[in-house]
């Protein structure tokens, strides 16, 4: 089973300023009952999140949409388990695939093969799970031989193809997705989405995050719109 | 409908033990600074040895004659001591950061914090692991008597491993929240290098002795340092580092459980 409940879930952001990261301003806050230091305990606090309350359940593919700086992306991390709620509940039932970026963990300096591994990990795979996705992601990538290289010295398109390879080969019950993940030129960009595609009719419950209006409608069934951290609507489609 | 949330410390203690059990994670991270850092040098990891060796054989001939002691016990001593200082002073020092350097990672996927942990004190023993050939080439040449109490030695390592876990969590929460915090522990470890036995010897002190034991780090130091160098089991010594071990955790766990969910947020 796969679902994702979100009861008022709320995320503020403390803002601090130099002044209240210093820890002799929280001394002297503490000794002096902010006598000595008016201003530094005015923390600003920045609502990315307020109230939001759903539940998605297998089949859904709830496309969320909302401008820049909106909640989007502190949403979709909500749902990664990076941020825990500030207030509020959330429960994330299944096994979750974060596609928020795809190259986190890998490092350039390391060869493509030792890249793999690292993504894969990072992504929660164990070595022996790693090891027989290799010929695919070679052969998927069509990196080959660069695969024995440092990543250095991929072309920005080589390295974006190997870290979609390696994040697709994943399965997931949940999968999160901040824009819609497009790579390479035209002739590789056709094979990716028909790989994205397939990962993502395999997902159980799919969260997609863009501004993209026509490209939520075609992908999503469900649509929730923020607005200033705030749900304006969840409508099925 | 009301279900029983989990408590701030069965959170903590569930990040402790996944994190600590995550063993495919850290190992491969914190080798892979290591490989990183000396991936086009020659020498790679044991340009550390070399220049951990190379200290030892400039300052041990030095103090030993400020010091008026003969070579022969000074610079096993010295050796021993300069290294197992590397190691500790490095593990307080990078303890400040484990959090504030693992942002991308902690922003965007949900790992046990004490992953990050892990991958520090991992990355320091292997670097201690290249220095250890310092360490054995000093003792071959000049043998202290050894005893039984060699076998002390790993056990005594592993207790400092487990500390820095503590160390790492509490240290790092707190710098990620009060950045002036690193600064701080990066002088007062310059000091705390003077003023624990490192390049002298605790004997020294005198009648004055007493006082190194309001010193944490001489625990660590001499229960590491007096199996490799043939000296006597310390039940003073290893009992304040168990205490040490059993109050850092305490602390560690209740601080860790209320502000473990901050630390994206501060970050």
């Amino acid at each position: 089973m796969a679902s994702i409940v979100a009861r008022n879930v709320m995320v503020e952001f403390p803002i601090y300023g130099t002044k209240s990261r210093s820890m002799k301003n929280a001394f002297m806050r503490a000794a002096t009952g902010g006598l000595l230091t008016t201003g530094a305990d005015e923390r600003v606090v920045v609502r990315a999140l307020r109230d939001i309350s759903f539940r998605f359940d297998v089949g859904d593919r709830v496309g969320i949409i909302g401008h820049n700086g909106s909640g989007k992306s502190t949403l979709l991390r909500v749902l990664a388990g990076a941020y825990e709620p500030t207030g509020g509940e959330i429960d994330v039932a299944g096994k979750v695939a974060s596609m928020l970026s795809i190259t986190l963990g890998m490092d350039f300096e390391a060869t493509g093969y030792e890249n793999i591994y690292l993504r894969a990990t990072v992504m929660g795979m164990r070595p022996f799970e790693i090891e027989p996705l290799l010929g695919e992601i070679r052969e998927f990538s069509e990196l080959g031989d660069y695969l024995d290289m440092p990543v250095r010295t991929y072309s920005s398109g080589m390295a974006m193809r190997l870290a979609f390879a390696v994040s697709t080969s994943v399965s997931a019950d949940i999968i999160l997705m901040d824009e819609w993940l497009n790579v390479g030129d035209p002739s590789f960009s056709a094979k990716a989405q028909a790989r994205l595609t397939d990962l993502l009719d395999r997902a159980k419950i799919l969260v997609f995050a863009s501004n993209d209006e026509g490209m939520i409608r075609k992908n999503c069934n469900r649509i929730l719109r923020l607005d200033h951290g705030e749900m304006t609507s969840l409508e099925n489609i | 409908m009301e279900r029983i949330r989990p408590s701030n410390l069965s959170l903590a203690l569930q990040d402790l033990t996944s994190g600590v059990g995550s063993i495919y994670i850290w190992p491969m991270l914190g080798w892979l600074e290591i490989k990183q850092r000396y991936r086009r040098s020659v020498l790679g990891p044991f340009w550390l040895t070399l220049s951990s060796g190379v200290m030892v054989a400039a300052m041990g001939p030095l103090y030993g004659r400020l010091f008026n002691l003969d070579l022969p016990t000074y610079l096993p001593f010295l050796a021993v001591s300069l290294i197992l200082w590397a190691l500790i002073g490095g593990l307080i020092a990078e303890s400040c950061q484990v959090f504030i350097a693992a942002e991308g990672f902690i922003k965007q996927i949900k790992l046990p914090y004490t992953v990050h942990v892990m991958r520090v004190i991992w990355r320091n023993m292997i670097i201690f692991g290249h220095n250890l050939i310092v360490i054995a080439v000093v003792l071959l040449v000049f043998p202290p008597s050894w005893s039984w109490h060699l076998l002390l030695f790993p056990l005594a390592i592993f207790l400092l491993a487990v500390n820095a876990i503590w160390m790492g969590l509490l240290l790092g929460l707190v710098c990620a929240r009060f950045r002036d915090i690193p600064p701080i522990v990066t002088s007062l470890l310059q000091v705390a290098f003077f003023l624990t036995p490192v390049m002298w010897r605790p004997e020294m002190l005198g009648r004055h002795q007493w006082a190194l034991l309001w010193n944490p780090l001489y625990y660590f130091l001499e229960i590491v340092r007096a199996p490799l160098l043939g000296q006597g089991f310390s039940p003073s010594l290893w009992g304040g580092v168990v205490l040490i071990t059993v109050v850092g955790f305490a602390v560690t766990i209740l601080l860790f459980g209320r502000f473990r969910a901050r630390i994206p947020y501060w970050v």
